[in-house]
């Protein structure tokens, strides 16, 4: 005779007794705890960075990468955390991270000459704990290297900093850490805005001495996230769908050459008198 | 009043047992003198069982099976006196310096501390342990006569109040600290004991041996009272060892640096202090060559040897002997010495602990002794200068900063500030790439760096920013922001660029790139 669910229910919760608490007890994902960016179209999105998980953004060069890692940086530092940046190919510049917002004093920076010393590096950092943030930037790396990282080594970082308040967040060119990230988002630069256009052809820029670099506007695309968000209880959904509802969602966000901060007085709106002066006579 | 004496008896085996505890168990005897006459100064039971007395030459004592013979080590007699007084002062401010072997201590008052004064006594014997030194100890009213019974009796005595003269009066006299003459003279008149010097009249003894007279027999009698004097208390935590045969590999120094290092934390504890700093000095044994020349005949040469030194300073003081050990390792991995170690030296900077109060709602921050070992070891994967907090540098000259050590600084979460828009992030090349750049009209049209050609689609400049031409080395170059355009790559792509042209040596270079 054929045992009855009571029975089988009895018996694997005597065999679990000790082991597992209410092994049958439905149990609800706890919302993954995150930190913003500081990119309010990006932090909207995807929740933030999670904590205690492997997040990866790649992309080619100039699509808003190192924006993001300045941006975060600058949030973690000013919530007097203590960040690490391990630089694979010594790229990072001081200069740019300061006026960014980025508290220099708040970030370790691991200043490496290849792929092996970054990773030995991130993982001393990852054992060694109470960081907010370790950013692993491989971005400058030849993509054809880190694509050789074995896939145990990004499964070993992520289980290190699973459990812990710390964001693992990896820059590359191309996607390697796969299903280790728990998190991972494609950049790509969009529009460029420079300061001139030619009144008479909007798309030709002038080239003169006062023609800036303004900023240009990334799309980044959400290709996967495991980030569980607190969804109140009387939204009655699928659960189990809720992670994979943002995934394949695309964010614009744009990058500008100086920043404004709030409060900070702006000059008055030129008259259309002057505009057009100026464009009839840029230099 | 209550004072207590610390004796350690064959003070100098002991200072050299301490460093080699190995050795308690085996029959030893310490030799000094010069060359060739070295004589026994020293043995302890195990070897005077086996025959050995002091006084024997080392030729002697060499021909008892099983015997250790060691050098007289005056380095290790000053640091087991050294402990001694740490283990004083971490009972009681008031110490005096008596001797190498002796010291005496004011344990008036210590009750509400330590207990009844058998406790302290106890506490005194068991703490002189963990430090390897086995001593005697005693307690009494007066200071003379705790001296005196901590050198006559082993392990530890309190001679309670009134009793004095009855514990001393079966101890010999040469035992109160006599000078010779005195000595002589006592045994001329066959006094041996305190309690037939103590039955002497005073008078008549004054009269005939003077004041010295007069002290002693008041010490026999158990009314020797002095005050103390009282020594400064020392900072100096240094720990010597010298090694039979000198020592190449990490693994054996390791362990014997960790020894000594233990030794000086344990000190350290017992004041209450920490560690700031340590200062290693090996020397090495000294290395032979032989130079031959073709008119003469081949001669070996004997350099002098040579010293190797290097500090370990830590961010925050601590007294961690295992952290300690992990560090010192490290630095010995890097910077490895030349030679095979004869002699160690370690000595450690103290300071007062570290006090912190955590608060609930601050952020978590790698806790400061751990984080002084990940660095060294990231310093030790990535080079020393390499890994730090960057520090900008007053000066206009691109990319000027240095890397400052790090430290976790008590910070506060900083409100506002935020900027409403994201800063275009900026990645350097370093050293900055030769390029080459076509021009037309002045301005670049081309660019072909690192292996890759492209066409510039955009570009604002030049900026030309110049400095330090008061320096010898004075830099001025004009800066362009290129937007370049990779169409033979595969897929074709873009890039924001920073490239400058160096005034002085005449080239391209791409600084870095916008991302």
């Amino acid at each position: 005779m054929r045992p009855t669910s009571a029975a089988l229910r009895l018996q694997v919760e005597s065999a679990l007794a000790g082991r597992v608490i209410s092994p049958f007890r439905l149990r609800e994902p706890e919302p993954t705890c995150t930190a913003p960016t500081g990119i309010p179209a990006l932090d909207e999105s995807t929740g933030g960075l999670p904590r205690g998980s492997l997040t990866e953004i790649y992309g080619p060069v100039s699509s808003g990468k190192t924006s993001i890692l300045l941006s975060t940086l600058a949030g973690r530092t000013r919530n007097a955390e203590v960040c690490a940046l391990v630089d694979a190919q010594d790229a990072f510049d001081p200069n740019v991270a300061q006026t960014a917002g980025v508290h220099l004093e708040q970030v370790l920076w691991v200043r490496c000459r290849s792929l092996d010393q970054a990773l030995r590096s991130t993982d001393l950092l990852l054992h060694g704990g109470g960081f907010g943030l370790i950013a692993l930037d491989l971005a400058d790396a030849p993509a054809r290297a880190v694509h050789q990282i074995p896939l145990n080594v990004w499964f070993r970082l992520r289980r290190a900093v699973e459990s812990t308040p710390t964001i693992l967040l990896v820059l590359s060119q191309e996607s390697n850490a796969k299903t280790c990230a728990s998190l991972v988002l494609r950049l790509q630069k969009e529009t460029t805005s420079w300061s001139l256009h030619s009144r008479n052809n909007a798309g030709r820029i002038f080239h003169t001495p006062s023609c800036l670099l303004e900023g240009w506007t990334s799309e980044a695309e959400i290709v996967r996230t495991r980030i569980q968000r607190a969804v109140p209880h009387y939204i009655d959904i699928d659960r189990s769908s809720v992670s994979c509802q943002d995934a394949g969602k695309i964010v614009r966000f744009a990058v500008c050459a100086d920043p404004r901060r709030e409060n900070e007085p702006t000059f008055p709106v030129p008259s259309r008198a002057r505009k057009k002066e100026r464009k009839q006579n840029p230099g | 009043m209550a004072f207590a004496a610390i004796f350690v008896p064959n003070f100098r085996l002991q200072a050299v047992v301490r460093c080699e505890p190995e050795l308690a168990v085996r029959p030893i005897a310490l030799i000094d003198g010069l060359p060739p006459t070295y004589q026994v100064v020293a043995v302890n039971h195990l070897a005077a069982r086996l025959g050995v007395a002091e006084g024997m030459t080392k030729a002697a004592a060499t021909q008892f099976p099983g015997v250790e013979i060691r050098p007289r080590g005056k380095p290790q007699e000053t640091t087991a006196h050294a402990v001694l007084l740490d283990v004083a002062w971490s009972f009681s401010p008031r110490v005096e310096d008596t001797a190498p072997d002796t010291v005496l201590i004011d344990v008036d008052g210590l009750a509400s501390l330590f207990g009844s004064h058998e406790n302290i006594a106890a506490n005194m014997v068991s703490k002189c342990a963990e430090m390897g030194l086995t001593v005697q100890v005693a307690i009494a009213a007066n200071v003379e006569t705790a001296n005196v019974v901590a050198r006559a009796l082993p392990g530890a005595t309190v001679i309670p109040e009134g009793q004095e003269a009855k514990f001393l009066e079966s101890l010999p006299v040469h035992m109160l600290s006599l000078s010779e003459e005195l000595c002589e003279v006592f045994e001329r008149w066959g006094v041996k004991t305190c309690k037939a010097l103590a039955s002497l009249p005073v008078i008549s003894l004054s009269e005939c041996v003077g004041q010295e007279g007069v002290r002693v027999h008041a010490i026999a009698s158990g009314n020797g009272v002095r005050s103390l004097v009282i020594a400064k208390p020392a900072h100096c935590f240094e720990e010597f060892f010298e090694l039979e045969d000198a020592v190449e590999d990490l693994e054996p120094l390791s362990f014997l640096l960790g020894r000594l290092l233990d030794q000086l934390c344990a000190r350290l504890a017992a004041r209450s202090l920490a560690v700031r700093a340590i200062h290693l000095h090996f020397t090495l044994q000294p290395s032979f060559e032989s130079a031959f020349d073709s008119c003469s005949e081949a001669i070996r040469k004997k350099e002098l040897s040579s010293d190797y030194v290097c500090t370990l300073e830590l961010p925050v003081p601590c007294r961690d002997a295992k952290l300690l050990l992990k560090l010192v390792r490290l630095r010995l991995q890097s910077t490895p010495p030349h030679a095979p170690v004869q002699k160690i030296h370690m000595l450690a900077e103290p300071s007062f602990p570290r006090v912190t109060q955590g608060g609930l709602f601050v952020p978590e921050v790698p806790d400061p002794e751990k984080l002084e070992l990940t660095i060294a070891r990231i310093a030790h994967v990535v080079g020393e200068g390499n890994v730090g907090s960057p520090q900008l540098l007053d000066s206009h000259r691109p990319d000027s900063f240095r890397m400052h050590r790090f430290s976790v600084a008590s910070a506060q979460p900083i409100d506002g500030d935020e900027k409403t828009e994201t800063k275009i992030g900026f990645r350097a090349f370093r050293p900055p790439v030769l390029t080459k750049v076509n021009l037309r009209g002045g301005r670049p049209i081309n660019v072909a760096f690192l292996g890759r050609s492209g066409e510039v689609v955009h570009a604002s400049g030049p900026w030309r920013t110049s400095g330090d031409w008061w320096e010898e080395d004075p830099w001025q170059q004009d800066a362009w922001d290129v937007e370049v355009n990779f169409p033979y790559e595969t897929p074709p792509s873009q890039g924001f660029y920073r490239i400058c042209f160096d005034s002085r040596q005449k080239k391209w270079f791409v600084l870095g790139a916008y991302d």
